[in-house]
C-alpha cells in the first residue's frame, strides 16, 4: 500500500476546497443545484479518507462506530422530517457544529503536546484560536437549541425581555475578554482551565440570551446568522488546528450565512444589530398606533372566492408562515394545477422573509410539487401587481402591509412589501383579525378591495377546492 | 322573529325587498321569512323560487302586514301601509325622511320602530349596507343603456370596409358611485369617455377606470362635503363649470348627468342652450331627474326631445334593472339584519349606541329620532391618500463617499498591526482565510433567492469539516481526548450525513 504523506493529503484539501465551492456555486440555479450537492458530498469524502488515511493511527474501530451511528442517525432525521420543520432541522444542525467545535477545542486544549509545540507568541496565538473557537461554537451551540427550541414550539416565540438586557450583554462580552486575558496568561504556565470553562458558561448564557430576546419572525434572520457562525467557529477551529481546508470551509459557511442574514435584513429593512439586539415591536411609542378607527372588513365564502379565483386571468398567490402552520401547501398547489388547466395565469410571488428561514417557502411549494418557475421573487414580481385579477395572501400579514410604505411612523416603515393591492381583488386568508408579528394593524383589509376568508387556511382552501 | 315581504305597490315598481337567495341566509339567521304572493313576479323571482328557499307564501298583503315582526319594503309606504303599521313592529324601507315629514309623523305616532335605507350613514363599516350605492350604480349602468338605446350609433369605433366609425364621446357629469358605474359600462361598449367632479380626489378613480377627468383651470376649490358628497360651490367655480359644459356639449355625443347635493334640489348644469347646441341625435340621461334635474329640459320620468337631442328623465332606473336590483338590495337588507342580529337567533336588537343603526333608526317608541347626530368620518379622507414610499428613498445617498476608504484604512491598519506581531505561519493561513471569504462572498450572492434553504442545510453539512479536527485527536493516547473524539465524530457524522441527505431531498423536489 502506498504511502499517504503529507502532499498528498494537501492536495486532497484543495480537492475538496473546489468541490465545496464548486457545490455552492451550483446553488445559483435549480438546474445546477443537484450536481452542486454531490460535489460537496464527493468533497467531505475526500477530506475524509485523506483524513483517516494519514492521520489517523488507532481507534479505527470506534471512529466506524460513531460515523455509522451518527450517519444512520443524520439519515433518518432527513427522511424523517417535514419541509414545514426544515428550519427546526437545520437549527438543531447548527448547535452540532457548535457543539463540535467546542469538543475540539477543549481536546486540543488537554492535548499535552501543546506546549512542546508552540511558544511564544505563537502560543499566544494558538490559544487565543483554542478560546475564539470554543466561544463562538459555545454561542453558536446554546443559540441554536433555544433557536430550535423556539422554531418547534417547545419555548415560547414571543422575545424575552430581561430588564437591561443590552447592559448584561455587554456585561457577558467584558467577562469573556477578561478570561480571554486570563486563560492565555495562565495557559503558558500550563493551567488555564478554569478560565476556559467559565468563559464557556458565559458563551452559553449569551447564546442564550441573545436568541430568547428574539421574536418568531425575526428568525430567518437568527438561522441564518447562526449559520454564519457555525462556519465561524469552523474557521476558527481551523487556525488553531493549522488546517487550511477548515479555514477555508468554515469562511465560505461565514460568509455565506452573513449574506443571508444581510438578505433578510434589507427585506425587512432593518439593521442587523437592530435584530439581534430584540424585543422588536415592543418599544413604545409607534407600535401603539392601531386606535384609529380602520372601518371594517369585508368577510368572503370559500365559494365566492372559487368563483372569483376562476373568473380571474391572472391570480397571484402570496403564501406566509400561516400556510406552513396549516400545511397548506398541497391544497395551494391542487388548486393551483385546477386554475391552470382552466386557463388561468397562477403565479406565486414570494417575500424573502416568508416563513422562519431564508427560501422557506420556496422549499415549501417544491415539495407541493409546484413548478419553480412560476414561483417568483418579490422583485421580479411586484411591478405585475397592477394587473393581476386576485391576489390570495395565505397566512401572511406583515409582508402585504401597505403602511410599510405610507407612514413613516409604523415599525415596519421602509421595508419592501408586495404590493398586493395594487391588483384587483386581495382575498387574504387568516384565522383571526390578529395583528402579525410586527403587532402593526394592516391596513391591507380594509381596503375596499380586499376579501377576508377567516379561518383555518388548509380547510378553507380544501373547499375553495371542491367549489372550483 | 317573522320577516314579512310585502309587493311593491307604487306604480311601475318592479323591485321586491328580498330574493329566494337571501330568504334563505335570513331563515339561517334564525328568521322566519313570508313573502306576499307575486312580489318577486317582476323581478323574475316566482313564488316556487320563494318557497324551495323556505318562505311561506301569503295571499294578501294585508296578512303580511298583520303578521309580521319586520316588515321590509323597497318604496317608502304610502298612507294605508303605513296605517296598518303598529307598536313592536319594525319598518325597514326607503323613506327619505327629509321630503316625507308628514310620513315620518304618521309612522311615530304608530309606535313602530322604523329604519330608512337611505339614512345609513356612509362610513366604510356600513358600506356593506349601502342601498343608495348599490342603487347608483345600476342606475349608472342603466343610464349607458338607456342612452345606447336611444343614441342611433356604435358605442365603439370601428373600420369596415364600408367605411370608418368613429367612436362615440361619452361626459360624465359627477363621478359618484352612478357616474363611475356609467364611466365603466361607457367604458366597455367602447365610447371614449370624459368625466367631471367639482371634488378632486376622484380623479384618480376616474382615471383607473381609464377615462379622461376633466379639470377646471380655477384655483383649487374642494367639493368634498360631508360623508363622501359634493357641496355647494363658490358663483365663480359654477360659471368656470358652466363654460366648460357648453364647451364640451358641441363635442360629445351623450351626457350622463349624477350631480346631486344631499337635501338641495339638483344643480341646473346643462342649460337649454347647451343642451340645444349638441348634435343632432344626441342624448342625455338625467339621473337628478327625481330632484328635478340637472338638465333645464328634463322632464322627469319622461324621455323628451328637443331639437334633435333626447333627454331621457326616468326616475325608475334601478327598477328597470328589477332583478339586479333587488338581488343586491335585498343582499343591503341581510347585512343590516346580520348587525341588527348579534346573537343569530332571529331576535333583532335595536342598538342606538351603534353608529350604523343609530343613523338608519329614523322613529323608535313612537318618538323620531331623524336626524341622527353627524357622522364623524367621511368616506374618503383627502389626506389617507397613500404618498409613495417617502420613507425608503433617502437611505442611499446619505453614506459618504469616503465611508469605505474610512473602513478599509482601519481594516488596513489593523492588519498591518496583525502583521507586525503574527508569526509567518499564521499569516499564511490568515492569507487563505481573507481569500476564502471573499470567494464565498462572489459565490453565494449568485445562489437564487429560492435555494437558501437548501443552501443552508449545505453548508451546514459542509460546516462539519470540523470532523477533521475530531480525526486528528481520535489516535490521541490520552482516553479523555480519544472519547471527545469519538463524541465529536459521532455528531458532526450526524450533521454531515443529515444535512448532505436532506438537501438532496429538497433538491429532488424542485422541479418544473
Amino acid at each position: 500500500m502506498f504511502e499517504v504523506n503529507e502532499g498528498i493529503i494537501q492536495v486532497s484539501y484543495i480537492i475538496a476546497t473546489i468541490l465545496f465551492i464548486l457545490a455552492l456555486g451550483g446553488l445559483s440555479n435549480q438546474e445546477t443545484a443537484r450536481r452542486g450537492n454531490w460535489y460537496g458530498i464527493v468533497g467531505m469524502a475526500i477530506a475524509l479518507v485523506a483524513t483517516l488515511a494519514g492521520d489517523v493511527t488507532q481507534n479505527f474501530e470506534y471512529l466506524i462506530v460513531a460515523l455509522l451511528v451518527g450517519g444512520t442517525v443524520g439519515i433518518i432525521a432527513a427522511r424523517r422530517v417535514q419541509m414545514t420543520q426544515m428550519p427546526e432541522l437545520v437549527a438543531i444542525l447548527h448547535s452540532l457544529v457548535g457543539l463540535a467545535a467546542v469538543a475540539v477545542g477543549f481536546a486540543n486544549f488537554m492535548d499535552p503536546e501543546r506546549l512542546s509545540h508552540y511558544v511564544g507568541v505563537e502560543l499566544t496565538i494558538h490559544d487565543v484560536e483554542t478560546y475564539l473557537g470554543i466561544l463562538i461554537g459555545a454561542v453558536t451551540f446554546s443559540g441554536s437549541v433555544i433557536a430550535f427550541g423556539k422554531l418547534s414550539g417547545r419555548i415560547s416565540g414571543s422575545p424575552m425581555l430581561l430588564p437591561a438586557r443590552h447592559w448584561l450583554n455587554l456585561l457577558l462580552l467584558l467577562g469573556a475578554i477578561y478570561y480571554g486575558v486570563e486563560f492565555v496568561q495562565q495557559s503558558a504556565q500550563g493551567s488555564g482551565v478554569i478560565p476556559l470553562i467559565i468563559m464557556t458558561v458565559l458563551a452559553l448564557l449569551f447564546g442564550i440570551h441573545m436568541v430568547m430576546a428574539i421574536g418568531g419572525a425575526d428568525m430567518p434572520v437568527v438561522v441564518s446568522m447562526l449559520n454564519s457562525y457555525s462556519g465561524w467557529a469552523a474557521s476558527a477551529t481551523g487556525f488553531m488546528l493549522g488546517n487550511d481546508l477548515l479555514i477555508v470551509t468554515g469562511a465560505l459557511v461565514g460568509s455565506s450565512g452573513a449574506i443571508l442574514s444581510y438578505i433578510m435584513c434589507r427585506a425587512m429593512n432593518r439593521k442587523f444589530l437592530n435584530v439581534i439586539a430584540g424585543g422588536f415591536g415592543t418599544g413604545g411609542g409607534a407600535a401603539a398606533k392601531g386606535s384609529e378607527d380602520q372601518g371594517e372588513v369585508v368577510p368572503i365564502e370559500p365559494l365566492e372566492t372559487a368563483e372569483l379565483l376562476s373568473n380571474a386571468k391572472e391570480v397571484m398567490i402570496i403564501p406566509g408562515y400561516g400556510m406552513a402552520v396549516a400545511q397548506a401547501q398541497h391544497t395551494v398547489f391542487e388548486i393551483t394545477k385546477t386554475l391552470r388547466e382552466k386557463g388561468v395565469n397562477v403565479r406565486f410571488g414570494i417575500h424573502p422573509v416568508a416563513g422562519r428561514m431564508p427560501g422557506h417557502m420556496n422549499v415549501l411549494l417544491a415539495e407541493a410539487k409546484v413548478p419553480y418557475d412560476i414561483v417568483f421573487e418579490m422583485d421580479e414580481i411586484n411591478d405585475d401587481f397592477p394587473n393581476v385579477d386576485v391576489s390570495v395572501v395565505i397566512g401572511a400579514n406583515d409582508i402585504v402591509n401597505p403602511s410599510a410604505l405610507t407612514d413613516p411612523d409604523s415599525p415596519i416603515a421602509g421595508m419592501p412589501v408586495l404590493e398586493c393591492w395594487k391588483g384587483g381583488t386581495s382575498i387574504v386568508l387568516k384565522r383571526s383579525m390578529a395583528t402579525g408579528y410586527a403587532g402593526v394593524q394592516n391596513p391591507l383589509f380594509f381596503l375596499e378591495n380586499t376579501r377576508m376568508l377567516f379561518g383555518d387556511a388548509k380547510t378553507t382552501l380544501d373547499e375553495v377546492l371542491k367549489a372550483l | 322573529m317573522k320577516i314579512g315581504v310585502p309587493r311593491e305597490n307604487f306604480p311601475g315598481e318592479r323591485r321586491v325587498a328580498t330574493t329566494p337567495e337571501v330568504a334563505e341566509q335570513l331563515i339561517k339567521l334564525g328568521f322566519e321569512v313570508a313573502v306576499e304572493t307575486g312580489a318577486g313576479a317582476e323581478s323574475s323571482f316566482s313564488d316556487d323560487a320563494y318557497r324551495a328557499a323556505g318562505c311561506e307564501i301569503t295571499d294578501s298583503a294585508a296578512a303580511i302586514w298583520s303578521g309580521s315582526d319586520i316588515v321590509m319594503k323597497v318604496r317608502a309606504p304610502d298612507d294605508a301601509e303605513a296605517g296598518q303599521l303598529r307598536a313592536g313592529q319594525t319598518l325597514i324601507s326607503f323613506l327619505w325622511p327629509a321630503q316625507n315629514p308628514e310620513l315620518l309623523e304618521k309612522l311615530t305616532q304608530s309606535g313602530a320602530t322604523v329604519m330608512a335605507m337611505d339614512s345609513v350613514p356612509r362610513i366604510s363599516r356600513a358600506q356593506k349596507m349601502d342601498a343608495l350605492s348599490s342603487m347608483a350604480n345600476i342606475a349608472g349602468y342603466r343610464a349607458v343603456v338607456e342612452a345606447a338605446q336611444h343614441f342611433g350609433r356604435f358605442f365603439t369605433g370601428q373600420i369596415t370596409a364600408a367605411g370608418k366609425v368613429p367612436p362615440a364621446k361619452v361626459l360624465v357629469i359627477g363621478a359618484g358611485v352612478a357616474g363611475l358605474a356609467a364611466i365603466g359600462a361607457a367604458k366597455s361598449m367602447g365610447a371614449i369617455v370624459r368625466s367631471f367632479d367639482t371634488r378632486p380626489e376622484v380623479k384618480e378613480q376616474v382615471e383607473s377606470m381609464d377615462a379622461e377627468f376633466l379639470m377646471l383651470d380655477f384655483e383649487d376649490e374642494d367639493g368634498s362635503g360631508e360623508g363622501g358628497y359634493a357641496k355647494v360651490m363658490s358663483d365663480e367655480f359654477i360659471k368656470a363649470e358652466m363654460e366648460l359644459f357648453a364647451e364640451q356639449a358641441k363635442d360629445v355625443d351623450i351626457i350622463i348627468t349624477t350631480a346631486l347635493i344631499p337635501g338641495k334640489p339638483a344643480p341646473k348644469l346643462i342649460t337649454t342652450e347647451t343642451a340645444r347646441s349638441m348634435k343632432d341625435g344626441s342624448v342625455i340621461v338625467d339621473l337628478a331627474a327625481e330632484q328635478g334635474g340637472n338638465c333645464e329640459l328634463t322632464v322627469p320620468g319622461e324621455v323628451a326631445v328637443d331639437s334633435g337631442v333626447t333627454i331621457i328623465g326616468y326616475t325608475d332606473l334601478p327598477s328597470r334593472l328589477a332583478a339586479q336590483s333587488s338581488q343586491l338590495y335585498a343582499t343591503n337588507l341581510r347585512h343590516l339584519l346580520t348587525d341588527l342580529t348579534p346573537e343569530k337567533d332571529g331576535n333583532i336588537v335595536v342598538d342606538m349606541e351603534d353608529e350604523v343603526i343609530r343613523g338608519a333608526t329614523v322613529c323608535k317608541d313612537g318618538e323620531t329620532t331623524w336626524p341622527p347626530p353627524a357622522p364623524k368620518l367621511s368616506a374618503a379622507p383627502p389626506q389617507a391618500k397613500p404618498q409613495p414610499a417617502p420613507v425608503a428613498a433617502p437611505k442611499d445617498e446619505k453614506k459618504s463617499v469616503m465611508g469605505p476608504f474610512v473602513g478599509m484604512l482601519i481594516g488596513g491598519l489593523a492588519l498591518l498591526g496583525l502583521g507586525a506581531v503574527a508569526p509567518p505561519s499564521f499569516m499564511a493561513h490568515f492569507t487563505v482565510f481573507v481569500l476564502a471569504c471573499f470567494v464565498g462572498y462572489m459565490v453565494i450572492w449568485n445562489v437564487t433567492a429560492a435555494l437558501h434553504t437548501p443552501l443552508m442545510s449545505v453548508t451546514n453539512a459542509i460546516s462539519s469539516i470540523i470532523v477533521i479536527g475530531a480525526l486528528l485527536q481520535i489516535s490521541s493516547d490520552v482516553p479523555v481526548i480519544k472519547w471527545i473524539a469519538v463524541g465529536t465524530v459521532l455528531i458532526t457524522a450526524v450533521n454531515i450525513f443529515g444535512g448532505f441527505a436532506v438537501t438532496r431531498r429538497m433538491l429532488e423536489m424542485f422541479r418544473k
